[in-house]
């Protein structure tokens, strides 16, 4: 297991881009999540309307994996439905516990597949996840 | 420099395909094997619940267990074995005296003074206190080297202060604190001193007489025993004062259907079975430092500081947060990498065998103060090398790389 199986190109880009870290028109949901013990702080901005996230992004701290998770997130659910959010969060999190392993099935989570190593590094499985939690939160206080 | 390593039985082993380079000492120092030998002599030949059984075993137990306690008490200075009261760390000897001695000799509108340098367990257990009393907590600042002026001390601490707590070391900068003024000016309005050692005595010798302190408190892990020991001192006259924090098995004298009194000091603050084992470590170390010599210990530990700064400093990209010479400081070095989130960082040099930490250090409130989220940690101890040194700045080197930004 080598560092490169972590900081891949696409963490890096995505790290060093900062395309998604922004503030959008009109959001009208907001959630903050955080790490408490690292320092982890990220808020995510969705402006959904009739279960279509019509735009998202985020601002916030934190490390590259966390940046690079949550902009990665970002690219897949904007412009998707609500429940399509659902179902991602799902895949990336069974992905992540090494319960689902099948290619086929990953696929659909398309650039977020670059974290499947990260449970090598179990001190950086949480700042994977962050984003991906903060949305479900988000969602769930949504409907 | 000579080499302590040898006497460390983990600094021989390999970690991701590398030497161990341990950097975190300031988290928890690895132990020695005279340390690990007496801890394992005690489970192997001496274990057995003190304080109670009327066998053999028990009374060499008990004697294993106040022979630490008067080991101790010669280490720091004091003057009686009833001062030295055994607690699993620094963090429950303050909420002991957060709780025994705060929430009944602090009252309303008194004032309660320590610094934006502590560490959460000189923190949290005060605000406690103050918001329980209806106290006011008062912080001392720093200034750019992270140290506290004399202007704090005078201005800060009134003759509403009833009581000051004190990190000696910072774990974040490295500041040594001017107790001797502290001291002076909290006693001069009446108030009693606290003096967190956990940085500082694994690294110089604490004499509680001579720095005139009431209360003081370390970690047994930070100054090479094992985890689960610590030590609250306090002056005996106000440890008698005191009503007991942990109520239970072996604080006791007679205890009746609604009632009991308290064994005398230093048990009235041992409830239950005690760590024997940890005590016998924490001895153990004592002996340890003290055959190596503080004075050799802050020998080597200056070398390798004034070392490891000027390395660091060398690298454009690196910011060194406090104080930048060697001179009165500890060997801890906070900083980051421009760009780099100190986790990533930590992550990257682990993959060379190299740890630090990253994070707050346990010290949010300063790190705010800092304008900072997040630091990396390096601390040293005096089995670090020249050569851990150049394999951390080596690894440094190439952190940037790997998060995409070239060189």
């Amino acid at each position: 297991m080598g560092l490169e199986d972590i900081y891949t190109q696409i963490i890096m880009e995505h790290n060093a881009s900062g395309r998604n870290k922004h503030h959008i028109d009109s959001p009208n949901l907001v959630l903050k999540g955080v790490n408490p013990s690292c320092g982890d702080e990220i808020t995510l901005e969705l402006r959904v309307k009739d279960g279509k996230i019509e735009d998202a992004s985020f601002t916030g701290v934190g490390c590259a994996i966390s940046q690079a998770s949550t902009s990665i997130m970002i690219d897949l659910i904007k412009g998707g439905t609500v429940e399509e959010a659902k179902e991602h969060i799902k895949t990336f999190m069974g992905m992540i516990r090494h319960e689902i392993t099948d290619e086929k099935q990953l696929e659909s989570l398309d650039e977020a597949v670059a974290l499947k190593n990260i449970s090598h590094m179990p001190a950086r499985v949480k700042c994977a996840v962050l984003a991906w939690h903060t949305l479900e939160n988000a969602l769930a206080k949504k409907s | 420099m000579k080499r302590y390593k040898d006497d460390f039985p983990i600094l021989q082993t390999t970690v991701n395909g590398h030497p161990l380079v341990y950097l975190d000492s300031a988290a928890t120092a690895q132990k020695p094997n005279p340390v690990i030998d007496a801890v394992a002599a005690y489970y192997r030949e001496t274990n057995a619940n003190p304080h109670r059984g009327n066998y053999d075993l028990s009374v060499r137990a008990t004697e294993a267990y106040e022979q630490s306690r008067e080991v101790i008490r010669k280490f720091i200075g004091a003057e009686k074995s009833e001062e030295i009261i055994f607690t699993r760390n620094t963090t429950e000897s303050f909420n002991l005296l957060a709780y025994s001695y705060g929430m009944n000799f602090i009252g309303k509108g008194d004032e309660i003074v320590i610094s934006i340098l502590e560490h959460h367990s000189n923190l949290i257990p005060w605000q406690q206190v103050a918001k329980a009393k209806g106290a006011t907590l008062k912080y001392l600042y720093i200034n750019n080297e992270g140290e506290i002026p004399d202007e704090e001390i005078e201005n800060k601490i009134t003759e509403k202060t009833k009581l000051v707590s004190i990190t000696h070391v910072s774990n974040v900068l490295g500041s040594i604190s001017p107790v001797e003024k502290i001291v002076k000016k909290a006693h001069s309005v009446g108030a009693v001193v606290a003096l967190d050692c956990a940085q500082s005595i694994p690294h110089f010798e604490i004499d509680v007489k001579k720095l005139g302190v009431d209360f003081a408190a370390f970690s047994g892990h930070k100054m090479l025993a094992p985890m689960g020991i610590g030590v609250l001192y306090g002056r005996e006259e106000l440890l008698d004062k005191m009503p007991p924090f942990f109520t239970g098995g072996d604080m006791i004298e007679y205890v009746y259907e609604q009632d009991f009194t308290a064994a005398p000091l230093p048990q009235k603050f041992e409830a239950g079975t005690q760590n024997v084992g940890g005590a016998v470590g924490i001895a153990a170390a004592a002996h340890y430092i003290e055959k190596i010599g503080y004075e050799n210990i802050i020998k080597t530990e200056t070398e390798l500081t004034k070392y490891a700064l000027e390395k660091l400093s060398t690298v454009p990209y690196i910011t060194i947060y406090g104080k930048k010479n060697s001179v009165g400081r500890c060997g801890v070095i906070s900083f980051n990498i421009k760009d780099a989130h100190p986790h990533d960082v930590a992550s990257i040099v682990d993959a060379g065998g190299v740890a630090i930490r990253s994070g707050h250090h346990c010290a949010q409130p300063l790190l705010r103060y800092l304008g900072l989220n997040a630091t990396c940690r390096a601390s040293f101890y005096f089995y670090n090398t020249f050569e851990d040194v150049d394999i951390l700045v080596e690894n440094l080197k190439s952190v940037r790389k790997w998060l995409g930004y070239g060189a």
